[in-house]
């Protein structure tokens, strides 16, 4: 479980984000949806440290990580995976290497222990045998996926992927939502998830966020979203007037 | 006030560089991979210039003693010796390499920043100051005097050859001023140089590189300041060491 507590962030004169508290529930996906430019990415960095909040707290199971210095935040990102928006892998290495990094930093595993694992991981994500290919050998898709190999190598206790399924097309974003939860469910990790997929909040929404102006402007799930009829969500939601009216006349 | 805040942040940065490993072997793994990069790759470019410097140097110098012609032709051998050692290996080899390694390394950060493989460490929990900026100074300060020195060997070479060829001295002759005159501290003021230059060619770009925000645009920006910043202060610390330490 992550709390976020009263998170208020200023970029200069801009305040991006003026006190949003949450909590993220383990074994479920958490999504945080909204506009671009809203402030999620923001708020996943900060839950994760990449940015500092200039006030509230983040906390993990407990344990406070805006309070800890940088040695005592090692450990807690020890528990950490994450997926970034374009895969971030590392240019220089393998996809085997890649996957194996965190293994080989953080670990006394032996060669063939760290193969083994490595392997695993790959099978996982649905890309056995590529091992020896680069990162700019892939297709977007794949660095995804190489990237959620990556980010649970670990087995970490907490994931967090932002939008992860940005240019993707629908079918395979579809595969990388079901991946995410069902390895959510598998390791009982919890997930957070920057998406303005509508496809992905129905599909894996067990708990929505949606960020609007730099607050918290809505929480629920997806059967609670469906319910809404008006105000930012709904015009958030049913973005083209097609879509508001398709869900209004459904209602009658 | 910015000018204040990279003078703050480059020395943060250099502290961070050098703070403890977490994994002594993936550090050295990694400081080898960066000697290779920046010795291996620039061992041709710094062999064809070193050779070509020492033999114009022999030529222009020859051509202009034996217009005075008080001169015995076999200084020339210490005039090139002289030359390379204190000034044009260290100096050219470095200005050069600020060029070519410098913008290698500056381009290499900024898109690892860019393309968030920076966060992606962080996010391991790998101090990346540490691991992907002390490697690469450390590296340097390793790799470049080889380099140096390789070129103070090649421009002697050269010088030879312009020489010879341009019959200006004999094989003898030259040998002889190789010979003459060989001060130590000489060749300690070039060793002294190659740690400050190394330090310098590399330090800067990883700054530069480590920072940069925005997008492609900015890691050009970024590459071409830091080769400008970094040739500038190599000019200036060459000028100070010679200084204190050449000067009476
Ligand atoms: N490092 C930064 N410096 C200055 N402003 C920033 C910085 N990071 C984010 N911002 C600003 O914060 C706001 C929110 O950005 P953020 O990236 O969180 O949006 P987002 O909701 O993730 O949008 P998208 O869906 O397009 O990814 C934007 O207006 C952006 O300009
Ligand atoms: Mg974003």
């Amino acid at each position: 479980m992550i709390e976020i507590k009263n998170i208020k962030k200023s970029f200069g004169e801009q305040q991006v984000l003026k006190g949003i508290s949450a909590v993220f529930k383990e074994g479920k996906c958490n999504l945080i949806i909204g506009k671009s430019g809203s402030g999620k990415t923001v708020t996943l960095k900060t839950m994760v440290g990449l940015v500092e909040p200039d006030e509230g707290e983040v906390i993990y199971d407990g344990r406070s990580f805006t309070k800890m210095n940088f040695k005592e935040r090692k450990l807690i990102r020890r528990e950490i995976g994450m997926l970034f928006q374009g895969g971030a892998l590392f240019d220089s290495m393998s996809v085997e290497e890649n996957i194996r990094f965190p293994l080989d930093m953080f670990t006394d595993m032996s060669v063939a222990e760290k193969t083994e694992q490595v392997n695993t991981c790959l099978k996982r994500v649905n890309m056995v045998n590529t091992n020896k290919k680069y990162p700019g050998e892939l297709s977007g898709g794949m660095k995804k996926r190489v990237g959620i190999a990556r980010a649970i190598v670990l087995n970490p206790k907490y994931l967090f992927c932002d939008e992860p399924n940005s240019g993707l097309d629908p079918k395979t974003s579809l595969v990388i939502d079901d991946l995410i939860q069902h390895i959510t469910e598998e390791y009982q990790m919890t997930t957070v998830i920057n998406t303005h997929d509508m496809n992905s909040v129905m599909g894996i929404g067990d708990h929505v966020v949606f960020l609007h102006e730099g607050y918290k402007y809505w929480e629920g799930n997806r059967e609670e979203i469906m319910q809404i009829t008006e105000g930012e969500l709904f015009d958030f939601i049913f973005a083209s007037d097609f879509l508001k009216n398709l869900r209004r006349n459904a209602k009658v | 006030m910015k000018f204040l805040d990279d003078i703050g942040g480059y020395l943060i940065m250099i502290r961070h560089a050098f703070s403890r490993p977490e994994k002594t072997a993936m550090y050295s793994k990694e400081t080898f991979r960066q000697m290779n990069d920046i010795g291996i790759g620039s061992l041709s470019i710094v062999a064809i210039i070193a050779t070509f410097i020492g033999a114009v140097t022999a030529v222009q110098f020859s051509y202009q003693l034996k217009s005075i012609g008080l001169v015995p032709m076999w200084w020339m051998g210490s005039i090139v010796r002289k030359g390379l050692i204190l000034e044009l290996a260290p100096t050219i080899t470095s200005l050069l390499l600020a060029g070519k390694v410098g913008s290698n390394i500056a381009t290499e950060l900024g898109s690892m920043r860019i393309s968030e493989q920076i966060d992606a460490y962080e996010i391991m929990g790998v101090n990346t100051r540490s691991y992907l900026v002390g490697p690469k100074i450390l590296a340097a300060i390793v790799v470049i005097p080889m380099l140096i020195v390789m070129a103070v060997a090649l421009g002697i070479l050269g010088g030879w050859a312009g020489g010879v060829l341009g019959h200006f001295f004999t094989t003898a002759e030259y040998v002889r001023g190789l010979q003459d005159n060989m001060k130590n501290w000489d060749v300690v003021v070039m060793f002294i140089k190659c740690v400050f230059f190394a330090f310098i060619i590399a330090s800067i770009p990883c700054y530069k590189g480590y920072n940069v925000s925005g997008g492609a645009l900015e890691i050009g920006r970024a590459s071409t300041q830091a080769v400008v910043l970094t040739s500038i202060m190599l000019v200036i610390v060459n000028f100070f060491i010679a200084f204190f330490l050449l000067g009476e």
